[in-house]
């Protein structure tokens, strides 16, 4: 991988996330790929805490905490004052969970993208509202228990599928990371630093809190996502031009699910239906993939 | 040079003469003439500045927030729902210390639906630290457009110009407009005092503990302070410059008038006149115009409704369960000051109705023919309606 300063850290130690927060790694990945010439909006999410209080900061980089729903719009804005500088250089990032990308932002989002604005927009999915206390969120899976969706209230609706929205919008670059795969991920993160227009990364970040697993698990359930086809690594140009970057070697996914706490109320029923529902979505992205390869 | 302009395009003429960098809006009736001529001056090459055409008023604003905190000059206009929507980011705009102005066309909040002349929308927002003007006329609204950058930008507080839906956002009006070279000795490029910035990477609007919010916020009114001095001072540099002042209240026949009534926006032009007539028939009215609403301009009020025995305060909004906003700031404002006149609240011309020169001069013979305030408020002009409280 072609990666300049790749032991350079633009993340301090001694942020305040939790043991094994996948959304730690992923920032860290993250900025080893962008580097230090980058502007980082930041929306209400875990974030806003690991950062650290006034009058700390565990970035090296300007940071903008932003209001919730807001990290496409104020992206906009400062791509568009950089522009007007003569800045056009500077990498602008918003950077934000699954809620502030998934629902509350995702006007805002989709309003940035349409428009086209020069900008990377990364989502750390961590499958809720995990800051407010693991709270379900449009990205909670089907069959996880959170706090909004307790006993036998669990999710019985799937996951939204976000990245195919954004490529809906024929964005520029959209693509899928996983922090159990660093250098797809940074590789990524470069690719999206080098292009122009509106860019989305959605990494799958593992928490442990709210998931119910041990802290050393984080890295291992989110290489098994992967593994399962739950969540698969892809990148989308141009709306268009599908390529896969990790071909399954045929894993199931009932133990991704045995090993996490929240989903330990599902029977083997459920988990048969689930398996259904992760081979259904692998085998239309295959599908979506072949026509494109086909076409080209 | 003297031009006839919409209201509207007053606001555009002062945002494109003070070299506004970003701008961002999103539509709404009867905003729209401003963001259109902004537009226009932005494709055409008058205005170098980036135009975002965003897709609601949260993201109208949340956009100048970035950029502001990028350290440019930014503008926005909206009105009423839009107004309403922003609300979140108003707090945000100044608790992060930006100097965004916006104009905001004072328009009714639905239901009904009504786009009409109406206070409301912005008096609702009086709480979000916004510096909030109230202007009379096309001048009045080009001239205080640019001494809101330059206000806003010396406190670093966010500056609300308020102008009444049609009655000023749609009425052409000769209106001076300054040369460049004028506008740019009172408005210098803008030099943030702080930005995102690599060379000095630094985190914005983090996580403020208890130990530390309660001083943000007092910095906040002290730059309210702050910002009612400069007023004055600004006004001066404005008038040696451009030769006009407006005042942060404007006393009118005053000094030894029994009955001062007090209003704001377009009903004070119609209110000139009625005291002009009252005083040809021998009336001792006067006339207060407020166009500062945030800071309140509490000393001037007091010292100049000294004189009068008795104040009406003339409401085109309301505070449901309360009375008229002008009214119940007015009452605040003289409270503490023993033997203050009495204040008469009056509300009039909700959702865009005449308040005609007979209303104002209803509302004085009301004034001058009580021996006491009633109620909170007097609503004037009701039409009898059947209308039903509680459950029957």
């Amino acid at each position: 991988m072609q990666l300049d300063n790749l032991n350079r850290e633009h993340m301090c130690s001694g942020h305040v996330g939790c043991p094994g927060c996948g959304a730690a790694l992923a920032m860290r990945f993250l900025l080893k790929a962008l580097g230090n010439k980058t502007i980082m909006i930041i929306p209400a999410c875990c974030w806003s805490i690991i950062a650290g209080p006034y009058p700390q900061s565990t970035l090296k980089i300007p940071v903008l905490h932003s209001a919730f729903e807001t990290g496409g719009a104020v992206a906009s804005g400062v791509r568009a004052a950089h522009d007007i500088k003569g800045d056009t250089e500077t990498t602008v990032v918003t950077w934000a969970g699954d809620g502030g990308t998934f629902d509350i932002g995702f006007q805002a989002l989709s309003g940035a993208v349409e428009r086209n604005e020069n900008f990377i927009y990364v989502c750390y999915d961590n499958e809720a509202y995990m800051n407010t206390g693991v709270q379900r969120s449009s990205s909670t899976p089907y069959g996880a228990w959170t706090t909004t969706t307790p006993g036998q209230h669990w999710k019985r609706l799937r996951k939204k599928n976000i990245v195919e929205a954004l490529v809906a919008h024929r964005i520029p670059y959209a693509a899928t990371a996983s922090i159990a795969f660093p250098e797809d991920l940074m590789r990524k993160a470069k690719k999206a630093k080098d292009m122009a227009g509106s860019r989305f990364i959605h990494i799958f970040s593992s928490c442990p809190t709210g998931w119910g697993m041990p802290s050393e698990m984080s890295v291992k359930i989110a290489r098994m996502a992967v593994q399962t086809t739950i969540f698969p690594l892809y990148e989308v140009e141009d709306g268009l031009r599908y390529t896969i970057n990790y071909t399954p070697k045929g894993y199931l996914v009932n133990e991704y699910f045995r090993l996490q706490g929240r989903f330990k109320h599902l029977t083997e029923e459920d988990l048969n239906s689930i398996q259904e529902m992760v081979d259904e979505d692998w085998n239309l992205l295959l599908r979506k993939a072949g026509v494109a390869l086909e076409t080209s | 040079m003297r031009h006839v302009l919409e209201g509207s395009h007053a606001v555009s003429e002062a945002v494109r003469l003070a070299r506004t960098q970003v701008i961002s809006a999103y539509p709404i009736t009867p905003q729209t003439h401003i963001v259109e001529q902004l537009s226009e001056y932005c494709a055409n090459g008058t205005l170098d500045a980036r135009f975002l055409r965003v897709e609601s008023e949260h993201s109208a604003l949340a956009a100048l927030i970035g950029a502001a905190s990028s350290g440019v000059r930014t503008f926005t206009a909206t009105s009423s729902q839009g107004l309403a929507l922003m609300h979140e980011l108003l707090h945000w705009a100044s608790g992060a210390r930006l100097p965004i102005v916006m104009a905001q066309v004072n328009r009714a909040m639905a239901p009904g639906w009504n786009i009409w002349a109406d206070q409301t929308d912005s008096l609702a927002q009086r709480d979000t630290g916004w510096v909030q003007f109230y202007c009379e006329n096309g001048q009045e609204v080009l001239d205080t457009t640019i001494q809101a950058f330059r206000l806003a930008e010396w406190v670093n507080l966010p500056v609300m110009v308020n102008l009444d839906a049609f009655f000023l956002s749609h009425t052409y009006e000769p209106v001076d407009v300054p040369d460049q070279k004028s506008v740019d000795s009172f408005l210098p490029p803008y030099k943030p005092r702080f930005q995102l910035d690599l060379a000095n990477p630094c985190a914005f609007n983090q996580l403020a503990p208890p130990n530390i919010y309660m001083e943000m916020r007092h910095n906040i009114q002290m730059a309210m302070d702050e910002a009612f001095t400069f007023f004055e001072q600004m006004e001066e540099e404005f008038d040696t410059i451009l030769g006009r002042r407006h005042g942060s209240v404007e006393a009118i026949r005053c000094d030894d008038a029994e009955v001062i009534l007090i209003t704001s926006g377009t009903v004070t032009s119609t209110s000139r006149q009625v005291v002009a007539n009252l005083r040809e028939k021998g009336e001792k009215v006067g006339l207060l115009k407020i166009k500062l609403f945030r800071p309140f301009p509490v000393n001037l009020l007091r010292e100049l409704t000294k004189p009068a025995s008795k104040i009406a305060v003339i409401d085109r909004n309301f505070s449901f369960g309360a009375s008229g906003i002008f009214a119940q700031e007015v009452k605040a404002a003289l409270c503490n000051f023993p033997g203050h006149p009495p204040v008469y609240g009056y509300v009039a011309g909700l959702g865009g109705r005449d308040i005609t020169t007979e209303v104002i001069e209803d509302i004085y013979w009301l004034t001058k023919n009580s021996t006491a305030p009633e109620n909170e408020s007097s609503w004037v002009g009701l039409r009898e309606v059947d209308h039903a409280v509680g459950q029957s």
